[in-house]
């Protein structure tokens, strides 16, 4: 097998997972780009969730997944959580943790176990924080915030990992229109920096801001292409039964119920 | 109450707890008696000195620290449960360390016969339950081998029932199952050996009477242990709190990992267990006390609650000689009960945490 080029961030290829005895992947080969977003959409049961996990490395599976050229499973746990950042959907609460204590948990990945945390950490994760706003609130139990406060924590140990592929499923999930704004500009900033974004999003409008969308249907991917591309909204379109559309607004795309 | 407040706290367990030493050294079986004036003046009245001396450093001293230990052990291993298992509900006993134990002094106790007998016939000392602590040193040795290796065992056949540590739900049901079967098992043994149901229901109930320097030093030594190895593996435990996938992602061997807080948790209750029988709710208590004055790091969790449940056994050890002296209340059935209600205040209070965000 050829080793991936250097500007793949990440390549599966022939991925089948399953849960339980219900076969949900079946057979997905894919590339991502390495410093450009892609957005994964598709209809609920698609599969997304679980396309991102096997990315992950958080599910077993058949067939091969390669990070930025290397094979997933032969990385040691550390290397690969340096490289590779997850934020999941409905994570734990950890209701106890400061918010200062879970962004710092970002940072587990770079310490020694014995280890305290380094200047470097503390700055990684203030950076972290005040990137997502939750600064103020360092120092507040996560069990004191709303569901929209805790998922931009949430974000900020994502952040704080400082990986060069972040992986987001459902990252705006009780945000509200303006902190999807900011995520936006939080997503912008970090592909500046050269960081692979791959997040599954039901925003289709949101998602429409990506490089990149991996649209899928019953464990399959049915169209990949530049969000941009007529081919893609047409794809998108389909992949929902032709109840949206999608329209061009204030040099942005749309996507609006029919 | 923030992380600045962590030096506060600590510091205040530590003095409370060197206050409730000094004044469970002078509780005994006439009450309060002041035991420090002749030690700290010994020439006032040599006699009442040396007694003094006697009494508190072969009896009440060890008795108190030992109590404290106990605690102390009971307290981190329900810290190192609730994060295990991430349920506040879970205590030391959930991987069937405790019917293990029993299991054990049971069949040793059914094996003893006579001896069974002759612990049955000290089994009420001024009123305390007391019989499986007392005896012949051999005997006890004996029991308190048997409820280690008990629970050590139990734990294992947990273990070995959930086929490893990778699914916590795996790892709580086969607990549920190994207690209940183990119980009944405890249950057959005592059928068949009537002799041993005193001594039984002493170990059941819990108590720090015979606790010795040996047995102390043991619990100070283990808990020296385990409360290292538990504030080490404090940010395994902060992990999961975030979920099994986040902790995963953060490069955390999970695996191993919970290889060894499991190992924490059986050594730390399976040494509580054999030195003092069962005590309850301290070690499911002492974390929520805690939890309930600081918001804290698992790490930090581990050391507090491992001193609040000290101080809580010493302070419920204590109160235990003193109600109803010269009679002496089981310390099990103390804790129990003012454990119970104390949980039950604070289910109420804050139903929150207790139904893991869904109230």
């Amino acid at each position: 097998m050829t080793s991936a080029a250097p500007f793949i961030a990440i390549e599966a290829s022939n991925i089948r997972a399953s849960i339980g005895k219900t076969e949900i992947l079946h057979g997905i080969s894919l590339s991502l780009p390495q410093g450009r977003w892609t957005s994964i959409v598709g209809p609920n049961g698609a599969g997304k969730s679980t396309l991102l996990k096997v990315i992950a490395g958080l599910l077993p599976h058949s067939g091969t997944v390669k990070l930025l050229g290397q094979d997933l499973h032969s990385l040691p746990n550390r290397t690969r959580a340096r490289q590779l950042a997850w934020l999941g959907q409905n994570e734990s609460s950890g209701d106890d943790l400061t918010v200062w204590d879970v962004a710092l948990l970002g940072r587990l990945p770079h310490q020694a176990w014995l280890a305290g945390p380094s200047p470097q950490d503390l700055a990684a994760a203030e950076t972290a924080l005040k990137a997502t706003q939750a600064w103020d609130w360092r120092h507040r139990s996560l069990g004191q915030l709303s569901g929209g406060e805790r998922q931009r924590v949430l974000l900020a140990r994502a952040l704080a990992v400082q990986a060069q592929v972040l992986l987001m499923d459902e990252p705006l999930a009780n945000l509200d229109p303006p902190h999807q704004a900011d995520w936006l500009g939080v997503v912008r900033c970090l592909l500046e920096t050269g960081v692979t974004v791959v997040s599954v999003l039901h925003e289709i409008s949101m998602a429409l801001h990506a490089d990149e969308m991996v649209i899928m249907a019953s464990g399959r991917i049915t169209h990949q292409g530049a969000c941009a591309n007529p081919e893609t909204h047409r794809a998108l379109e389909a992949v929902f039964d032709h109840r949206l559309t999608i329209h061009p607004l204030a040099k942005q795309w749309v996507a609006l119920p029919n | 109450m923030t992380l600045r407040s962590l030096p506060l706290l600590i510091w205040s367990l530590l003095l409370g707890s060197l206050a409730l030493l000094v004044l469970g050294v002078c509780v005994g079986s006439t009450g309060f008696e002041n035991l420090i004036g002749p030690l700290l003046q010994p020439q006032a009245d040599p006699a009442a000195t040396v007694m003094a001396h006697q009494i508190v450093f072969d009896i009440r001293l060890p008795r108190t620290l030992g109590a404290w230990a106990a605690g102390a052990l009971l307290g981190l291993a329900g810290a190192v449960a609730q994060g295990l298992f991430r349920n506040p509900l879970a205590d030391p006993y959930l991987l069937g360390s405790a019917s293990g134990a029993s299991l054990g002094v049971a069949l040793v106790l059914a094996v003893l016969g006579g001896g069974a007998g002759m612990l049955g016939d000290s089994m009420m000392n001024g009123g305390a339950a007391v019989g499986v602590f007392s005896g012949s040193v051999l005997v006890r040795l004996g029991l308190t081998g048997a409820a280690f290796v008990g629970a050590v065992l139990a734990v294992l056949l947990t273990l070995a029932l959930s086929r490893g540590v990778q699914h916590t739900l795996r790892l709580l049901l086969a607990g549920v199952v190994v207690g209940v079967v183990l119980g009944a098992a405890t249950q057959m043994v005592l059928l068949f050996s009537p002799d041993s149901l005193q001594a039984m229901q002493a170990f059941m109930l819990g108590s720090t009477v015979f606790v010795g320097w040996t047995a102390c030093l043991l619990m100070v030594g283990v808990w020296a242990v385990c409360v290292l190895a538990g504030c080490l593996l404090g940010r395994v435990l902060d992990g999961l709190s975030l979920g099994e996938a986040t902790a995963h992602s953060l490069g955390l061997p999970l695996g191993s990992l919970r290889i060894a807080l499991v190992a924490v948790l059986a050594l730390a209750t399976g040494t509580a267990v054999a030195q003092t029988g069962l005590i309850a709710f301290v070690g499911l208590a002492a974390p929520h006390l805690v939890r309930s004055v600081i918001k804290t790091t698992h790490g930090h969790l581990m050391l507090l609650a491992s001193l609040m449940g000290g101080a809580l056994l010493m302070a419920a050890d204590t109160l235990a000689r003193w109600l109803i002296a010269p009679q002496e209340l089981p310390v099990g059935v103390l804790t129990a009960v003012l454990g119970g209600g104390y949980l039950l205040w604070l289910m109420r209070r804050n139903s929150r945490s207790f139904t893991g965000g869904q109230a």
